[in-house]
């Protein structure tokens, strides 16, 4: 098992009391993928930024288990953590642009993702830096690779974010809400390229998205979260098809190219749910 | 207001990215522009807003042309709402505050009345008024933009990818939102998308770019039934098409 | 009353802009309160300030009166912190070199700061010719030695306390500004500046409303790291007789002067030199808080 997690809980404390925000997640990676999906603030990207280490410091998390390829999160040394985030597992975070510096190019950045992993020369890198750019189907990729970040469009930024985190060949890619800037040809390809490094490298992949059509399509396995539990778990292409109301509403709040509808419904929640 | 975009060209530092966009949008219509990433949708929008100052071409409204630098008052009538809800409000400003600058600037009457007003055009609480955006979840975010748009009386709304950062059930209530500020105020939109489930759904008509081209302009029935003529087109309904059937 | 206070500025949901910004105050106050570090910060400034503006009433010798025969005496029952070269007070004269050197340094961070804030977020914001122009200038303000330029500034007005902050005002304000508009071009490009020029105001509405604000953080923690190397620029204008002039009680006067005793009677030396730390560190906890709590995230 590649990633572990039983009964998460992550809480956060403040001044008027305690806030849980994610109440017992179990998930299994192997190397597969698995979607997870679920309206805003269901608890999607804490879950994964538990498995990094990446929350706030007065952050309250508690789990039966938390494991990356055997190591226990919870104890692990920030040291220890700096050898798999990046390295070992790859994160590709929700607002790329704010996760890019802002005054200083793009190439230099993926270079330096590059270089802090595989060494080599400057030169040598930012070459690596330009065939990623590449391979992420960005066009003219000498030219965005001298732009600062303000100056690449939304969904560049976003491709920039993908070529960092596929620098150093990692184990297992985390990418939260990763494609939803792209239109439809550049998320097709970007995703087969994700599928080949799946199946070639027998990398896993956590995917967040909130795009159901997409991750029902891609994913092995997906899991619905809904108010920091998992609603549901089922095989990724009966996603569609799925019977719980929560899933099921979800699906209907979509607007369809092929079968237009007057007006969206929106999605009533039931405290039912929840028991 | 009508809008009347002719032979549209964009340079940055001397590479052209909007290489001559002509499209018309009549009163109270909405014009979709779908595409290519980096084929400079976003760019098509900022010099229609007028935050770009190096283009060429004709940009109208209402049959006037606009401006290299537009005059405080253009604001009045043209508004926009940008891709991203995390980066486009002030991080250290309350929603108040973000919300009372235009009417400041113009020297608007009654600006408390004002911003509740909008508040509830846009569905938000009242006491979401004295948060900061941090506070916020992303689709209540995306309507304070929205309801800074809309503070300023506009005519026109230009919306850059208004959605595509929310979940469906936001995306949902923004959706429906902005089709009913259009009935009820005879906006006008031009809204840029990748997801030509959710072009389709607000616009009658949709333009494709590519690489600073306008390939096609089709409408959206035309689109649901495949009367398309560029590959790109093609390419990106049958992809839509593809990820609504079941897997 | 105060429980009602608490209730009425504490409420979520304040129905006025008054209360939020009295809420908004107070959080910020309760949670500077909750930082440890930046009570005893703001607390030994408070005393010191309050020592300052008390000296006639607290100093137990005039500061200025001479007793040479009872030249450079350990501390006593008389005299709490001894005597310096001359015979005089060293307490005396530290309540009143509290005014010359706290005024000093509050008066040069008052006309620094918004200076340097203002250029930097000009060039930043601006960028093309102005920023090139305006940095040129700061370059060659950064480039000269920070003593000599004041000296000579100093040289060229009359020696006194005046042109001194005048002075270290002219050679401090350049590292401000390169740092506002290192700050001002990250945001530059944002989309919520953006949003703001779509409200038609101008690009001055836009720098002094919306940008300045954001550089203000980083801003306090510079200004109260540079805190001690401006007492010690003043001393030195000082030991150099270009600065706050004989018999002013100038801390960094004091331990100039004494440098020659400063292994048989440590204590003239030491005592000003306690007081300079004591002030430097207590704004550099203050600033650290400060930034902190400023920060809505952090409320
Ligand atoms: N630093 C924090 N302090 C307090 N609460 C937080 C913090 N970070 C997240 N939360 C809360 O935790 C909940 C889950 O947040 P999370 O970011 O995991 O949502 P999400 O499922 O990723 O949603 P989205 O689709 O909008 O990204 C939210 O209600 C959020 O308000
Ligand atoms: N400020 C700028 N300086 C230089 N180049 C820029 C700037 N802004 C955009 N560009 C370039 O213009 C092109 C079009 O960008 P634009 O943001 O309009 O794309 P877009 O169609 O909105 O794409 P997306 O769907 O990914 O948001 C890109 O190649 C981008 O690198
Ligand atoms: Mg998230
Ligand atoms: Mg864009």
């Amino acid at each position: 098992m590649l990633v572990d997690i039983q009964n998460l809980k992550i809480g956060f404390k403040s001044r008027t009391g305690f806030h849980q925000a994610v109440k017992g997640v179990s998930l299994k990676l192997g190397t597969e993928k698995l979607g997870i999906v679920g309206e805003s603030g269901s608890g999607k990207s804490l879950t994964a930024r538990a498995l990094m280490k990446l929350l706030p410091t007065q952050t309250v998390i508690e789990a039966d288990k938390l494991e990356f390829d055997g190591i226990d999160i919870r104890s692990a040394s920030e040291k220890q953590m700096r050898t798999i985030r990046g390295k070992r597992a790859g994160f590709i975070l929700q607002d790329p642009k704010y996760s890019l510096n802002p005054v200083k190019t793009v190439g230099s950045q993926v270079a330096e993702a590059w270089r802090t992993h595989k060494g080599g020369s400057k030169r040598a890198a930012l070459e690596a830096a330009i065939n990623l750019l590449e391979m992420v189907k960005i066009r003219d990729p000498k030219k965005v690779a001298a732009s600062y970040p303000h100056e690449v469009s939304g969904g560049m930024g976003q491709r920039v974010m993908i070529a960092m985190m596929l620098a150093p060949d990692p184990e297992l890619l985390i990418a939260d809400e990763p494609t939803s800037a792209l239109d439809a040809t550049v998320q097709a390809e970007i995703l087969r390229l994700i599928e080949e490094l799946v199946s070639e490298r027998g990398m896993g992949l956590l995917l967040i998205s909130h795009d159901l059509p997409l991750v029902s399509h891609f994913c092995d396995r997906v899991a619905v979260m809904y108010a920091g539990h998992v609603m549901e778990e089922l095989k990724a292409s009966d996603l569609l098809s799925a019977q719980h109301p929560y899933t099921r509403g979800l699906l209907n709040c979509m607007p369809s190219l092929m079968h237009p509808k007057e007006r969206l419904p929106v999605l009533t929640r039931d405290p039912e749910w929840l028991k | 207001m009508t809008i009347e975009i002719d032979n549209l060209r964009i340079s940055f530092v001397g590479r052209e990215v909007v290489k001559g966009v002509s499209f018309n949008v009549a009163k109270g219509a909405s014009f979709g522009i779908v595409g290519e990433s980096g084929s400079g949708k976003s760019t098509v929008l900022r010099a229609m807003a007028g935050l770009n100052n190096d283009w060429s071409g004709r940009i109208a409204f209402s049959g006037e042309d606009a401006p290299l630098f537009r005059p405080p008052a253009f604001f009045r009538k043209v508004q926009m709402v940008f891709q991203d809800p995390y980066g486009s409000l002030h991080p250290r400003q309350t929603i108040d505050r973000i919300l009372s600058e235009l009417p400041l600037v113009h020297g608007m009457d009654n600006i408390d009345d004002r911003i509740a007003k909008v508040l509830s055009a846009v569905a938000l609480p009242q006491t979401a008024r004295f948060r900061y955006p941090h506070q916020l979840s992303g689709g209540q975010r995306q309507r304070v933009a929205i309801a800074r748009a809309l503070i300023a009386e506009p005519e026109v709304l230009l919306l850059d990818e208004p959605t595509s950062a929310l979940d469906v059930s936001v995306q949902a209530e923004i959706l429906n939102l902005l089709a009913d500020l259009r009935a009820e105020r005879n906006l006008t939109y031009v809204m840029v998308s990748h997801n030509l489930s959710v072009i389709t759904h607000l616009c009658t008509e949709v333009g494709v770019m590519i690489d600073g081209h306008m390939v096609e302009q089709v409408t959206a029935e035309d689109l649901r039934l495949g009367n398309v003529n560029h590959a790109h087109t093609r390419e990106l309904r049958s992809l839509s098409v593809e990820l609504e059937e079941p897997a | 009353m105060n429980a009602t206070f608490r209730n009425w500025a504490l409420d979520e949901n304040p129905s006025s802009r008054r209360q939020a910004a009295w809420g908004n105050w107070y959080r910020i106050w309760l949670n500077l309160r909750g930082n440890a570090l930046g009570m005893i910060g703001l607390t030994i400034i408070a005393i010191f300030i309050g020592i300052a503006i008390f000296a006639p009433l607290l100093a137990t010798h005039d500061p200025a009166m001479q007793d040479l025969g009872n030249r450079l005496a350990a501390p006593s029952a008389l005299h709490w912190f001894g005597t310096d070269e001359l015979g005089r007070d060293i307490y005396s004269r530290l309540l009143y070199g509290g005014r010359v050197t706290l005024g000093m340094v509050i008066a040069v961070v008052v006309l620094v700061a918004p200076i340097g804030l203002a250029i930097g977020c000009i060039a930043g914001y601006f960028g093309g010719i102005v920023d090139t122009i305006l940095m040129r200038i700061t370059d060659i303000f950064l480039a000269f030695p920070r003593l000599v330029l004041a000296l000579a500034f100093v040289a060229a007005l009359k020696p006194g306390v005046e042109s001194a902050i005048l002075a270290i005002a002219l050679t401090a304000w350049p590292p401000y500004a390169r740092m506002a508009r290192a700050e001002t071009l990250t945001v530059r490009g944002s989309d919520f500046i953006a949003a703001y020029r779509l409200t038609g105001g101008s690009s001055w509405r836009i720098i002094f409303r919306h940008i300045m604000p954001l550089c203000v953080p980083t801003l306090i923690v510079r200004v109260t790291l540079d805190m001690s190397s401006i007492i010690i620029t003043a001393a030195s204008l000082g030991f150099l007789g270009m600065g706050a002039q004989p018999p002013s009680p100038e801390w960094g006067a004091m331990i100039a002067t004494a440098k020659r005793f400063i292994f048989e009677q440590w204590w003239v030396a030491a005592i000003p030199g306690i007081a300079i730390f004591c002030v430097s560190l207590a704004f550099n906890f203050l600033g650290d808080a400060l930034r902190d709590v400023l920060d809505p995230k952090g409320n």
